[in-house]
């Protein structure tokens, strides 16, 4: 029998058969569907169906013409990935139907200048290459394509307006020449070439100081890490020295020119680059990310090389391809695996380089990181034979470049691989890497080895990391998470606050209330107080340690243990913690009972601030004290910083949604009486909405409050960096040491990291930082980091 | 406009057909709550999976709010099922997309929409106090008890 229940009937599912019927809603829907998904799962070719699908939409045209600009404008919107399939589309409509062509070129441009007010940049280049395309398809004249190419770079020469701004019109041009350069060239190369040269002279002037930063690796062996635009002006420079032959991009058009030569021709109307405002967000700079060689895949299909043109349109394709299906794994697999023109590339190479490339991307992955390691799980399962190998190449070479990738990186190759490994009973060939066992344990290869060692711990067990790894790794096998109790058993017994632990245990096992244990504590002696006229209500740590550890100690068997004992005396707690010293001193006494179970420390602290027994800036200042100075590079101590300041983020972010809700509320209200047309307006008007006034009142002064906290928690932290740092430098420099020690690498890259971690809601904070830490007197090397990140958005 | 429906099928997030027989209130109230939810119910869990476990795996795709270990109703031990609640849908979506179908402890895990954690749902329904599955399963499975209870009988 099947414990399964069935939906119910009638729940308006879908019916089984489509019935043609001339309802017009029903015909929107088919027109939608038969232009999404043209040429897919047919057995007809691609040609004959946009044939096919040509002639339908003409017989159309007359009453459905609106939808299918609508639709057809939306696929060149979002679906970049089939771009020549659709503009091919156009090409045949606007060779039967002059006019509709000329309609479509106007909703174009129409949805070109929307998406440039929205910030929507990326849809805007998608746009730019589809009219681009268009002059293929003998939609667009190619003067007139050329003659916006020439106002897009004519932007260089502006003399307001951030750098990112110039750099999209340009990137917009260069991008779209793999399309259509050879058309241009061919019919306007003298207009291109000055066009060109204007391109190459501003990326000569421009500034590059961002690089550094969203470098993955710092080396420029074996495969520099290039600026997105100077790499993809090289290819464009190449391309040309080829005479624009490009192999690679589906030009389905190419097989109708016959019928669109005869097409009448549109000219673009004159397209000024909107000025620039303030609230423009434009596309923050790229590092293409090069991993792979024509030397890494040892058979088959040769990689194009990193400037020709090719690797580009390959390296976009896939993108746009994780950008559309990145949702649903098996069919972004599915639909990477069975990339057009797969025979000729070296495909499973390019998959790994882009899915790492977005993976390691500075300064974040488009897409949530779990999801590139499900992504790579599923591909793996669909070509059991090939991609596992190229997974481990890829794993391997990475391992061998640590020592000059970005700590950032790391972090999230430690995440992945752990993860990865979980998932295939941890086998991995360990004795390859017996090379860092040699070295010292804080060098980047024994580190990362013992990072992925503890966080794959996190997901199995102890044991089981001792039996996955070769004997002569033990070095490297994380601690067994068991709690330390110092108050454990007699031989404590001479430790200060020994017997007041024995009367707590009893107490709490007893069920006493807060008030009776609180009067226990007070037997504890307190090792700051000089005299005793106090009634034990100042900071005691003794109190807290006595108190917490045997608290922990009880509650030590699991995390519900643990976060049922903090939630039942959260407000001893609260008490004990009232001051600074409190909340910083409970943080030692959490980190020194667990200190072999980090995962512990981590959810116990979260915890704790979301309960408010400590506030982010203590947690800060743990972090960065002497007390933690031997764990401060360990991947868990940032782990936590981060979970704090995103808690921050997230908790100044909900409030300010609170405060535009009730706003919206009272905009509502006044609209609602204006319409309504009270007389009685003014006597009704305070008694509505003062109740809602005071909310907001309220609401605005949480706000302030709450960013006031989230901005003293970036000083806190830039203060330290910078504190520890310019300390290092000094030693360094007075005692002629080199400072470029793994230890100063990785700090210097945390504080990089905290800028671009998060960079939108620093940048709010961004004068009080420069008048009160970044300036001039500071260390360069501090500095550099500070004036990189300025550098995204300028 | 439905196009962006069809180039944005999430499937993963759907709802299945699952329904709790339990549930207080008729079964498009649930639906309800199903659609909205943040919290997940995850089973084919081994007996042996800790909490910590759970925690790292889903951890992955957000902040855990709260973790409900499944436990044998007689014995109280741990039977092979939890309940994962975070913050946001948005966290919990994640976790469908990405951590559903992946293994935990080496085991194949299902997570699944949960209407909301109901004192008392911590506890497996067969018969024998663990999970139903646990009762009629022929299979021998060391992670779960061994063979199904209706084969032990």
């Amino acid at each position: 029998m099947s414990r399964r229940r069935h939906s119910d009937e009638n729940d308006g599912g879908q019916p089984h058969k489509r019935r043609r019927t001339s309802e017009p809603i029903e015909i929107e829907d088919r027109l939608e569907s038969l232009i999404c998904r043209v040429g897919e799962k047919s057995t007809s070719s691609l040609e004959s169906n946009l044939e096919g699908l040509a002639g339908v939409l003409e017989a159309d045209l007359p009453n459905y013409k609106n939808k299918i600009l609508r639709i057809l404008c939306t696929v060149a919107r979002l679906l970049p990935e089939k771009l020549t399939v659709y503009s091919t589309l156009v090409g045949l409509l606007n060779a039967r139907n002059y006019n509709f062509g000329g309609e479509f070129v106007e909703s174009m441009i129409r949805q070109l200048k929307e998406t440039l007010k929205l910030n929507l940049y990326n849809e805007a280049l998608y746009l730019v290459r589809f009219l681009s395309d268009l002059v293929n398809c003998h939609v667009i004249a190619a003067p007139s394509m050329v003659a916006m190419f020439e106002n897009f770079v004519s932007v260089v020469q502006e003399e307001d307006g951030p750098q990112v701004r110039c750099d999209w019109y340009v990137y917009a041009v260069l991008s779209s020449l793999p399309w259509v350069g050879k058309e241009l060239y061919e019919k306007k190369d003298v207009e291109m070439e000055r066009i060109l040269n204007q391109i190459e002279s501003y990326l000569k002037r421009r500034q590059k100081i961002h690089v550094p930063m969203l470098q993955v690796w710092t080396a420029e062996k074996p495969h520099p890490q290039e600026e997105y635009l100077d790499c993809l002006f090289a290819q464009v420079q190449k391309m040309k020295k080829d005479r624009w032959q490009e192999r690679h991009i589906l030009r389905p058009y190419i097989a109708f020119d016959s019928v669109l030569c005869e097409a009448l021709q549109h000219n673009l109307p004159p397209f000024t680059p909107p000025p620039h405002s303030e609230d423009a967000v434009y596309p923050m700079p790229k590092v293409v990310f090069r991993m792979f060689d024509y030397t890494d895949a040892p058979e088959g299909p040769v990689m194009p090389g990193s400037h020709s043109v090719e690797r580009f349109v390959i390296e976009e394709n896939l993108h746009y391809i994780i950008k559309s299906h990145w949702r649903e794994r098996k069919t972004c697999a599915a639909q990477l695996l069975s990339y057009p023109g797969k025979n000729k590339i070296p495909l499973n190479y390019h998959i790994v380089e882009v899915i790492f490339g977005e993976l390691f991307q500075l300064p974040q992955p488009p897409h949530i990181d779990v999801m590139y390691t499900t992504l790579l799980i599923e591909l793996c399962k669909l070509q059991p034979g090939s991609l596992p190998q190229v997974l481990a190449q890829a794993t391997e070479m990475m391992y061998t470049r640590l020592d000059t990738m970005n700590t950032t990186c790391i972090d999230r190759f430690l995440n992945w691989f752990s993860h990865h490994l979980s998932n295939f009973q941890f086998r991995w060939s360990w004795d390859d890497w017996s090379d860092c066992l040699t070295q010292d344990l804080d060098k980047p290869k024994p580190k990362f080895v013992r990072e992925v060692l503890e966080k794959s711990m996190r997901l199995s067990y102890h044991q089981r990391i001792v039996d996955i790894v070769p004997a002569n790794f033990s070095a490297l096998i994380p601690t067994n998470p068991i709690f330390i109790y110092k108050y454990m058993d007699e031989s404590s017994s001479s430790l200060p606050g020994y017997p007041v632990t024995i009367a707590i245990s009893n107490a709490i096992i007893n069920r006493s209330s807060n008030d009776e244990i609180l009067t226990i504590l007070k037997d504890v002696p307190n090792p700051n107080q000089e005299d005793d006229d106090d009634e034990g209500d100042s900071f005691n740590p003794l109190k807290i340690d006595v108190f917490l550890q045997t608290l922990l100690h009880m509650a030590a068997k699991s995390f519900s243990h643990s976060f049922s004992a903090l939630a039942k005396f959260h407000e001893v707690l609260k008490i004990l913690t009232d001051s600074d010293e409190g909340k910083l001193h409970i943080l030692r006494v959490v980190y020194e009972a667990w200190r072999n179970h980090p995962q512990m420390i981590s959810v116990l602290i979260d915890k704790m601030i979301r309960t408010q027994i400590v506030d982010c800036a203590a947690v800060a200042n743990w972090i960065f004290s002497p007390d933690m100075a031997h764990d401060f590079t360990r991947f868990y101590v940032w782990e936590i910083l981060h979970s704090t300041v995103r808690k921050m983020n997230k908790h100044v972010q909900k409030i300010q949604k609170e405060l535009e809700t009730a706003k919206e509320k009272l905009e509502k209200q006044h609209s609602r009486r204006k319409d309504s047309g009270d007389e009685e307006e003014d006597k009704n008007s305070d008694e509505e909405d003062g109740p809602l006034e005071e909310q907001i009142e309220r609401l605005q002064e949480k706000v302030e409050s709450a960013q006031s906290e989230q901005k003293n928690l970036f000083l806190v932290i830039f203060q330290r960096f910078i504190m520890m740092l310019t300390e290092h430098l000094v030693r360094c420099e007075t005692g002629g040491v080199d400072f470029n020690t793994p230890w100063y690498k990785n700090c210097i890259e945390r504080l990089q990291q905290i800028f671009l971690m998060h960079h939108q809601t620093i940048q709010q904070y961004m004068v009080t930082l420069e008048n009160l830490l970044f300036t001039a007197e500071l260390d360069h090397h501090i500095l550099t980091v500070y004036r990189q990140f300025c550098a995204l958005q300028m | 406009m439905s196009i962006l429906n069809a180039l944005r099928s999430d499937s993963y997030v759907d709802i299945s057909q699952y329904r709790d027989q339990h549930f207080k209130g008729n079964r498009y109230e649930q639906e309800k709550l199903l659609k909205l939810s943040c919290s997940l119910y995850v089973g084919n869990l081994s007996f042996y999976t800790t909490e910590e476990q759970v925690y790292e795996l889903f951890s992955k795709s957000g902040d855990v709010k709260r973790i409900v270990m499944g436990l044998d109703k007689v014995k109280k031990t741990a039977c092979g099922f939890c309940f994962v609640e975070y913050y946001t849908r948005a966290d919990s979506e994640h976790a469908m997309r990405f951590v559903n179908g992946t293994r935990l402890d080496d085991r194949i895990i299902r997570t699944d929409w949960d209407a909301g954690f109901k004192e008392g749902r911590q506890y497996g329904r067969g018969k024998s106090g663990g999970q139903v599955r646990d009762e009629y399963r022929q299979d021998y499975d060391p992670a779960r008890g061994g063979y199904g209870k209706i084969i032990k009988k």
